[in-house]
């Protein structure tokens, strides 16, 4: 990892017009007005928080880690990299990191990839996918963007670390992250924050023990 | 493979151009790079319920693989198996960097309409899978990261990708064997990092034959492709064997 990726922030906590704790497990939706400033904290160390953004003007604008990859022509996130929608918009920009590295191609798990990664009786286990579901039939700010499954594509993993070797392997490193470290971003667009803070108990990157996560948000 | 195939459909692709259509279970696609140099920017979506789709992400941590080729599966996000790559003389498909779009084709080559260029106009990846996807009723919220058949992408330690020209060779080709029912949609458009001007996109052979008895097992040396491919016979009622 590139250490001049760390990049500290400014912002004081105390001054912040959201500041909420997400338990494990648990799905998170908020709106990121443009010109906002958008923390998230991993409080304990390792824990992954799915994250995907809507335009929240426009349910059809949303994350794309294609467009984000091949317009950046770069594989992780880290301080200056910009979360491009599948528009060819920026949405964010990645302006603080105590992390230094986070994964945009490993996804979401769900109880049906659960089966083939693990075991067939994992199935009904909780996961991401079934956090974004959940928040989809109850949060508001969904109900409102009339969003569904089908608007649900490749997600970010925060302080996630998935390594790809030169000749094409796919490893999965634990230990990026670290209790404290935070990922910050400069809300270029009106968006609508979905996270699944993630309920993973099959993978050892967090120890088999999902943790909380804090989310503050500065006007 | 010495095995010579009974050609059961064939159809031409030029480059720049864009197919859709459904390939049966039990049937194998050969994509062929006639000239060298393509790119098959492709998607899958399950016939019966369409919001089941290629997911890059299952695909790609289920295998613990940044590159796509012989041996390896395309996974849906239902946990199931679309088909199994059963022949690759490429080595390489990439399945991160996505599509090319208007702004990038303009950008990188001019513009060239069909006013003046006729069928030679330049087309981007993205609007030739949603002319395609507008086909079965789909739109762009269906478009999730795709595979590129024939393109390669290596990367550094640091993430920095890298596109490797010259990487497929006329003739190469890729061998999809399905067991799902699938609508495929397809662009021959650009590689989105494919640096190469001007604007000559290679023509994408396409041919189906029935699947080989043992061809589905180039897959099977992955425990998790096992797991998926009985998760797609059970959606067939076939149990697992």
């Amino acid at each position: 990892m590139n250490t001049s990726y760390l990049h500290t922030s400014p912002f004081n906590p105390e001054h912040a017009v959201i500041d909420e704790v997400c338990a494990a497990g648990e799905p998170w939706v908020k709106q990121v007005k443009q010109g906002q400033t958008f923390r998230i904290v991993d409080l304990e160390g390792n824990q992954a928080v799915d994250t995907l953004f809507y335009n929240a003007h426009n349910p059809e604008e949303r994350y794309s880690a294609a467009d984000t990859i091949n317009r950046q022509n770069k594989l992780y996130l880290s301080t200056g990299s910009r979360l491009y929608s599948n528009l060819g918009n920026i949405m964010l920009s990645i302006t603080a990191d105590t992390c230094g590295q986070h994964d945009t191609l490993g996804g979401a798990c769900s109880a049906e990839s659960n089966t083939v990664r693990y075991a067939p009786e994992k199935f009904p286990m909780h996961s991401c996918r079934d956090n974004f579901l959940h928040a989809l039939a109850h949060d508001p700010l969904c109900r409102e963007l009339g969003i569904s499954k089908r608007d649900l594509p490749s997600n970010i993993n925060f302080f996630m670390n998935v390594p790809v070797t030169e000749a094409g392997g796919l490893e999965f490193a634990d230990g990026v992250s670290a209790p404290g470290k935070y990922v910050e971003m400069h809300a270029e667009m009106d968006v609508i924050v979905l996270i699944s803070n993630c309920p993973q108990l099959n993978n050892p990157c967090n120890a088999y023990n999902p943790t909380p996560i804090r989310l503050l948000i500065w006007d | 493979m010495n095995h010579q195939p009974q050609i059961i459909w064939k159809q031409i692709v030029p480059g720049g151009c864009h197919w859709s259509g459904i390939i049966r279970r039990g049937t194998t696609l050969r994509l062929t790079d006639v000239d060298g140099g393509a790119n098959a920017a492709v998607l899958f979506f399950n016939q019966e319920e369409k919001l089941e789709r290629y997911n890059m992400a299952d695909t790609l941590k289920s295998q613990h693989t940044f590159r796509l080729t012989k041996g390896h599966a395309c996974h849906s996000d239902m946990g199931r198996i679309f088909c199994c790559i059963t022949a690759d003389t490429t080595g390489w498909n990439d399945t991160v960097c996505g599509l090319s779009d208007t702004d990038m084709i303009q950008k990188k080559y001019g513009t060239a309409r069909f006013q003046e260029h006729r069928n030679q106009m330049f087309r981007s990846g993205l609007d030739g899978l949603l002319i395609e996807l507008g086909k079965w009723g789909l739109g762009i919220r269906d478009i999730v990261a795709n595979i590129n058949f024939f393109s390669k992408v290596t990367t550094d330690t640091s993430g920095e990708l890298a596109y490797q020209s010259g990487h497929s060779k006329s003739g190469d080709y890729v061998d999809l064997s399905f067991v799902m029912n699938t609508l495929m949609v397809l662009s021959t458009a650009p590689h989105p990092l494919d640096s190469k001007k001007p604007y000559q996109p290679g023509m994408v052979n396409l041919e189906l034959f029935n699947t080989p008895p043992e061809a589905i097992k180039e897959c099977l040396h992955i425990s998790e492709n096992i797991r998926a491919l009985h998760n797609a016979q059970n959606f067939y009622c076939e149990g697992v064997k």
